[in-house]
């Protein structure tokens, strides 16, 4: 199949232009960072209330959150910086033309290179939220729970925004479709607190216009989902946090999102097989 | 079959028109040179047959399949206009990733890719990476990649563009080694030289439309030029020639050009002039420049 040939390049790419070895190296700065105030934190913690007390480890778990919640971002980040230009750049430079008159359908192509993207999204997620849960065990023996669901929500969060921007590189510059798709990224982030905050002022309004945005850029609410999972039961019972979530979308929602990944996927073969190179 | 065909085949970007129902069969095993001026839509022709740009209308095939079908492209090569590639892959890993796209196995890629790099005056850069190849490199590189799979059919969109005279009579060579091969040629140049000493048959292509298609004598309208060079070419003996021909200019009173009719006046015109006192040195035939002929069908028409 020469999709794997086209996924195989892709991350190849990605590898010869640094991109994996500075994502590896700022991900072990990151969590050199992490472990260092987690350390602090749990030794101030554990002095007040005891090691493995329920305060020490609510509050260990309470910033462990706060670390999945940067390695989210910084998912979403690298799932932009990756795929902005994969198509549009090619197109642009030519390159594209010696692959796409080879004996292959244009749909291998735009796959092979949505997967090579998708390996390397998942490698970077899985690489950072493995690290975190090897420095909380380590110090305070306490792995974040649902850690491995929450860490496909958040590659599936990851996922949408790359899904996109690949799109959007079938037909739009990489700074355009850079700009597109954090625009997008950014109304899915603030129509997640605003349903957030509807469902605590029980304001209906700003909680349906907060499903309809999610609904039309799913990512934040796969992140919801995720920290909502992963989150202390005391950042549940209080209902919210900046980094955790009063209430989850739906296991239906997963699925909505799955569905809406492989249509955007979809879309994304369609303009490129219709696109004059 | 035809090796390419386009039947009515048009672009049109907006209300701009770039190929206006472009009729064209190529033979197999021809060189074909497609000439024009720039914005002329050779190249948007080009995209077409090879599916890289939708026609509006009409229809193209290559190999008697629809451009883009992996069943054809699979026999086919292509050097683009602008060859590049990613700066990043050595010369050889550009080739084996290409060769992978044609399915070709591991061992048949080990040797044919040193073939080829030698063929195109690159052995000894395996190793090198594209982003230290100078234009000429690149553009010899692309030309080996278009060779890899053995095809049937060859475009190569001005592929002496940034080469020394040392490398396009390498790629002249190569061109005729594909003709003796039984391989198509697609020729999109605009160097006329070039397209004068391989191709069998040219087309030329004038604001979206093809204007001529032959070969170069067709093209010239049957006519010879013939330089003859002899001692004692009085006016009378001048005057003579017109029986078989136009004086096109006389240079002395030993040089004159004629434009003959036919070949076949050549020994008349030699005994001729013997008979009537004419010392001949040279009687030389010389086909009528492409450039000239170029020249007066993109200009002379309009």
């Amino acid at each position: 199949m020469k999709i794997w040939l086209i996924a195989e390049m892709t991350f190849h790419e990605a590898r010869q232009r640094r991109l994996v070895w500075i994502g590896a190296l700022l991900g072990l700065l990151f969590l050199g960072v992490f472990a260092l105030g987690y350390y602090l934190m749990y030794q101030d913690m554990a002095r007040f209330a005891g090691p493995l007390s329920t305060q020490a480890i609510g509050a260990a778990n309470g910033f462990a959150l706060m670390g999945l919640y940067a390695i989210n971002f910084l998912g979403v980040m690298l799932a932009v910086i990756i795929s902005v230009d994969t198509l549009s750049g090619e197109i642009s430079s030519g390159t594209i033309h010696t692959i796409v008159t080879k004996p292959l359908r244009r749909w291998e192509i735009v796959v092979g290179k949505w997967l090579g993207l998708l390996a390397m999204l998942s490698l970077f997620i899985l690489f950072l939220c493995a690290g975190l849960s090897l420095i909380t065990w380590l110090i305070a023996r306490h792995i974040p729970p649902n850690i491995v669901q929450g860490t496909a929500l958040m590659i599936l969060c990851g996922t949408v925004v790359m899904t996109l921007s690949l799109l959007g590189s079938t037909y739009l510059a990489a700074l355009a479709n850079g700009v597109v798709v954090l625009m997008l990224y950014g109304l899915a982030f603030a129509a997640g607190w605003m349903e957030e905050f509807g469902a605590i002022f029980q304001n209906a309004s700003a909680v349906q216009v907060g499903i309809v945005v999610s609904l039309l850029v799913p990512a934040e609410a796969m992140w919801k989902r995720a920290a909502y999972l992963m989150q202390p039961s005391f950042v549940r019972e209080f209902g919210m946090s900046p980094f955790g979530a009063g209430s989850a979308p739906s296991p239906a929602m997963v699925i909505y999102t799955f569905l809406y990944v492989l249509v955007i996927l979809a879309a994304a073969v369609r303009l490129f097989q219709r696109r004059d190179l | 079959m035809w090796a390419i065909e386009a039947i009515s085949l048009r672009k049109e970007y907006g209300r701009t028109v770039a190929v206006a129902d472009l009729n064209l069969q190529v033979r197999q095993g021809e060189v074909f040179g497609f000439l024009g001026a720039n914005g002329a839509g050779k190249t948007t022709t080009v995209k077409m047959l090879l599916g890289l740009v939708r026609p509006s209308a009409g229809q193209a095939f290559v190999l008697g399949r629809r451009p883009g079908d992996p069943a054809a492209m699979a026999h086919i090569g292509f050097l683009p206009e602008h060859f590049r590639f990613h700066p990043w892959l050595t010369a050889a890993d550009f080739l084996d990733y290409h060769a992978r796209m044609y399915s070709m196995p591991a061992e048949e890629r080990r040797r044919r890719i040193p073939e080829l790099l030698e063929r195109v005056g690159l052995a000894g850069w395996e190793r090198t990476r594209l982003a230290k190849f100078s234009k000429g490199m690149l553009q010899r590189l692309g030309l080996a990649q278009a060779l890899l799979n053995h095809p049937r059919v060859v475009f190569l969109d001005e592929p002496t563009s940034g080469l020394d005279p040392l490398g396009r009579r390498e790629v002249r060579e190569i061109i005729r080694q594909l003709r003796d091969a039984g391989v198509t040629v697609f020729l999109n140049s605009h160097m006329l030289g070039e397209v004068e000493a391989v191709c069998d048959r040219v087309g030329i292509i004038r604001q979206g439309e093809l204007v001529r298609v032959g070969t170069l004598e067709e093209l010239a309208g049957g006519t010879l030029q013939v330089e003859i060079r002899a001692q004692g070419l009085t006016p009378e003996l001048t005057a003579g020639l017109a029986r078989w021909g136009r004086v096109v200019r006389q240079e002395g009173n030993d040089r004159v050009l004629l434009e003959a009719a036919k070949e076949e006046a050549l020994p008349a015109i030699a005994s001729w002039l013997v008979e009537n006192g004419a010392r001949l040195y040279a009687l030389t035939p010389c086909r009528r420049p492409l450039e000239d002929l170029f020249v007066q069908i993109v200009e002379g028409e309009r």
